[in-house]
């Protein structure tokens, strides 16, 4: 690279990009030609920055200058004032919620300040298409070390040392699956890269890829070296093309490097990675539907044992792994077992990528060290909760995860202590969700998904599910019975208990948790027939106050069945029989007079 | 591209360095031509080109250059400070390039201050 003296580090992650970050670059571009600042000021397409609230978001090195919600018609004056006059413009810079001035560094914003980047090392950092840039931040030093200085056994102890455990959902530990597709007999062994991501909401292995394809890859290279496999695949999903793209790119460049493909680094090992288009159902990534897909057969999972690392691909011995966890790989051989170890829980070491999304200020990516509290996370990292709403519950693990209410903001999360709540780490997606969400609603959506993709195998899954959606909906409905309640629980059971993969055993959590949580929501919905939160349908009315209204006719005007009436200047009412709880009446009203019984 | 062997790791990382460091934020010197409308009008881009082209020579990696506003003292343009690590910051007034050459090889490289060039040491308190 030409010695700039100013690095634009401009997000190209998905959620920048939708949002027009290349079309800030072609006009930054063009800007700086016109002042002349073209061999000074380099722009830099990075990785997903993680601040996708925010987004187009770009950090100015070396003066780590945070700029945000940019346009294509902020860029002529940034660069006039930044780059030619060098005075940051303040006006482009994030102010946190509850302050009234912006913070100009990056390091400065609680966002990104209580992170701990190991996964995502160097997001932000490089531009992920360029494998120098990779390199220079120590890239593929792990795999020489782990080829020219090591042995098998050895990185398979420093990984188990390390307490790394699956990112992808289970959690299981990941140098003991190693270790198990070493011990594996069979001539030809495979990995895989799962990076399916199915969870609706989570983006974690997107980012990972998008802004850093190369740490996956270096991950791949040494696990397969350690396992003994000669044959690499990345499972990824279809909707992901950018991410796909980029991966393609690193392997290329990382096979004419030689650090793919015959003999790398001259040890004689070989690795070829090959891509595989997800087949776009949420069962795909489940691992022995994901081999089944790969193989070109209909995913659907079968029973284990035999396990993926005794017979998976073409009957071979095959580890799967998923993208995080891959991309911790190479941080832990160069720094140490010891130095991962050190950091997380007792029972889960290091860190995890979250996907913090729903009602909460700063959505975006974050990772954090494990045994951070659900506080921290939503309140230090996501700002708190828009609106001055008050804060209900935080929904994690996906869509077969649980729903864990606010006495409990204060635990610290592992895998272990989610479970003991009632959820799961799934892939890290994390809901969070305000006064006005009615958990019985949110069980019955995370059904209906569930429901959906059930891949039918199973009868109590396949079934089951049906079924005690059929009751949330009736329940939401205002059509529920006495009884609904323990025919949900008992259902849960049946489900859990007869079904192949974690997809069916899984599947009642949300509805398990919300019952110990929100009893008196399903309650209040069973018998007294109403919503608390005012969210179902069937439940609710909508009336104005005649004392509030002033009669602007506002609400009359907006409302699509005309069933608003009422003079003007006069108060209005509304006739329930037309009423079809749009609710834009109550969004309009700008005296606060209509409400939600 | 050729295939590259472990210790080609290093040689790549050592031409990056320039790169990353300035990403990094973490620097040796960190030298601040002062650009506001004053400051180009007296030829602040003509010292920022030379200083430009001075780091590229020396191929010096841990030098970190960058644009600030006006420094305040608009007849005294082109202007630059000087900061070495752990050091106060310099300011110089009234540069051509000559004068940079020679502030740019004697504070920045060797780390002796150009008094001759010199305004002040340190910075004014902020706040
Ligand atoms: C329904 C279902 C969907 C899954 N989807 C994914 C996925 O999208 N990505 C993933 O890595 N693991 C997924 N898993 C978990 C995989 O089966 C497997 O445990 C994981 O890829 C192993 O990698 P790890 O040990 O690194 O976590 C899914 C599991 C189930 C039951």
């Amino acid at each position: 690279m030409e010695p700039y003296r100013t690095h634009v580090m401009l997000c190209a992650g998905t959620g920048c990009v939708s949002n027009g970050s290349f079309r800030i670059k072609e006009t930054l571009e063009r800007e700086l030609k016109k002042h002349n600042l073209q061999n000074e000021v380099a722009v830099v397409m990075t990785g997903c920055n993680g601040f996708c609230a925010q987004g187009p978001v770009m950090v100015v090195k070396p003066d780590d200058i945070f700029y945000q919600l940019l346009t294509d018609d902020d860029i002529t004056h940034l660069v006039e004032e930044h780059f030619l006059k060098g005075r940051p413009v303040q006006k482009l810079m994030y102010t946190p919620p509850a302050e009234e001035l912006p913070v100009p560094k990056m390091s400065d914003i609680g966002f990104f300040n209580k992170q701990r980047l190991i996964a995502l090392r160097n997001r932000g950092m490089i531009d992920p298409e360029q494998i120098d840039e990779y390199i220079a931040r120590d890239g593929y030093t792990a795999l020489a070390k782990a080829l020219n200085e090591m042995t098998p056994e050895q990185v398979i102890e420093e990984i188990k040392l390390s307490g790394l455990r699956g990112r992808g959902g289970a959690g299981f530990p990941t140098g003991r699956k190693w270790e198990l597709a070493r011990a594996a007999k069979g001539e030809t062994k495979h990995i895989v890269c799962n990076a399916d991501e199915g969870d609706p909401g989570a983006f974690m292995d997107r980012s990972i890829i998008e802004s850093d394809p190369h740490s996956v890859l270096e991950g791949m290279i040494i696990g397969a070296r350690a396992i003994g496999a000669s044959y690499g695949h990345v499972y990824i999903r279809n909707e992901y093309p950018l991410a796909r793209e980029r991966l393609i790119k690193a392997i290329k460049q990382a096979t004419d490097y030689g650090l793919l493909g015959k003999d790398i680094f001259g040890t004689g090992f070989d690795l070829d990675v090959s891509i595989h288009r997800g087949a776009g159902a949420f069962v795909c990534g489940e691992e022995t539907s994901l081999i089944a897909s790969l193989e070109g057969r209909a995913p659907e999972p079968r029973i284990r044992p035999p396990f993926p690392v005794e017979s998976g691909i073409w009957d071979a011995p095959t580890n799967i792994n998923n993208v995080e966890t891959w991309a911790n790989v190479p941080d832990i051989i160069n720094r140490g077992a010891k130095w991962f170890s050190a950091i997380g829980t007792e029972t889960s070491k290091g860190t995890k990528v979250f996907s913090v999304v729903g009602k909460v200020k700063n959505t975006g990516l974050v990772e954090v060290p494990m045994g951070i509290t659900l506080r921290e996370i939503v309140y230090d990292i996501g700002g708190g909760i828009p609106g001055d709403k008050e804060f209900k519950a935080v929904q994690t693990g996906g869509p077969s995860g649980g729903c864990i209410p606010q006495s409990l903001l204060d635990l610290p999360i592992d895998y272990e202590k989610l479970a003991e709540v009632g959820s799961i780490m799934g892939s890290g997606g994390l809901i969070v969700m305000d006064e006005d969400t009615c958990m019985v609603d949110v069980a019955r959506y995370f059904l209906e998904f569930l429901k959906d993709e059930s891949c039918g195998k199973c009868t109590a899954c396949r079934e089951g599910i049906d079924v005690m959606h059929g009751i949330l909906v009736r329940i939401c409905e205002g059509n529920g019975k006495e009884g609904d309640i323990e025919m949900l629980e008992e259902l849960s059971e049946a489900v859990k208990d007869s079904s192949l993969c974690a997809l069916g055993r899984t599947a009642p959590n949300p509805v398990i948790s919300t019952i110990r949580y929100f009893r008196d929501e399903y309650e209040a919905h069973i018998n007294d027939k109403s919503c608390p939160a005012g969210v179902c349908k069937a439940l609710i009315t909508y009336v104005i106050n005649e004392e509030k209204c002033k009669g602007c006719r506002l609400c009359a005007k907006n409302c699509p069945q005309e069933a608003i009436t009422g003079e003007v200047k006069m108060p209005h009412t509304i006739e329930q029989d037309k009423c079809i709880k749009c609710g834009v009446c109550f969004d309009v009203c700008k005296f606060d007079a209509v409400s939600v019984t | 591209m050729p295939k590259i062997k472990p210790e080609d790791l290093k040689k790549i990382r050592e031409q990056m360095s320039r790169t990353m460091s300035l990403r990094d934020g973490d620097a040796r010197a960190k030298i601040t031509v002062h650009m506001g409308t004053c400051g180009i009008a007296a030829g602040a881009r003509t010292i920022m080109s030379t200083l430009l082209a001075l780091t590229e020579e020396e191929q010096a990696k841990d030098i970190i250059l960058t644009a600030s506003g006006c420094a305040g003292l608009c007849s005294r343009e082109p202007m630059i400070t000087v900061e070495l690590k752990g050091q106060a910051p310099v300011k110089y007034v009234e540069l051509d390039e000559e004068k940079t050459k020679k502030i740019f090889s004697d504070h920045v490289l060797s780390g002796t201050v150009v008094e001759e060039y010199a305004l002040a040491m340190g910075s004014e308190r902020l706040g």
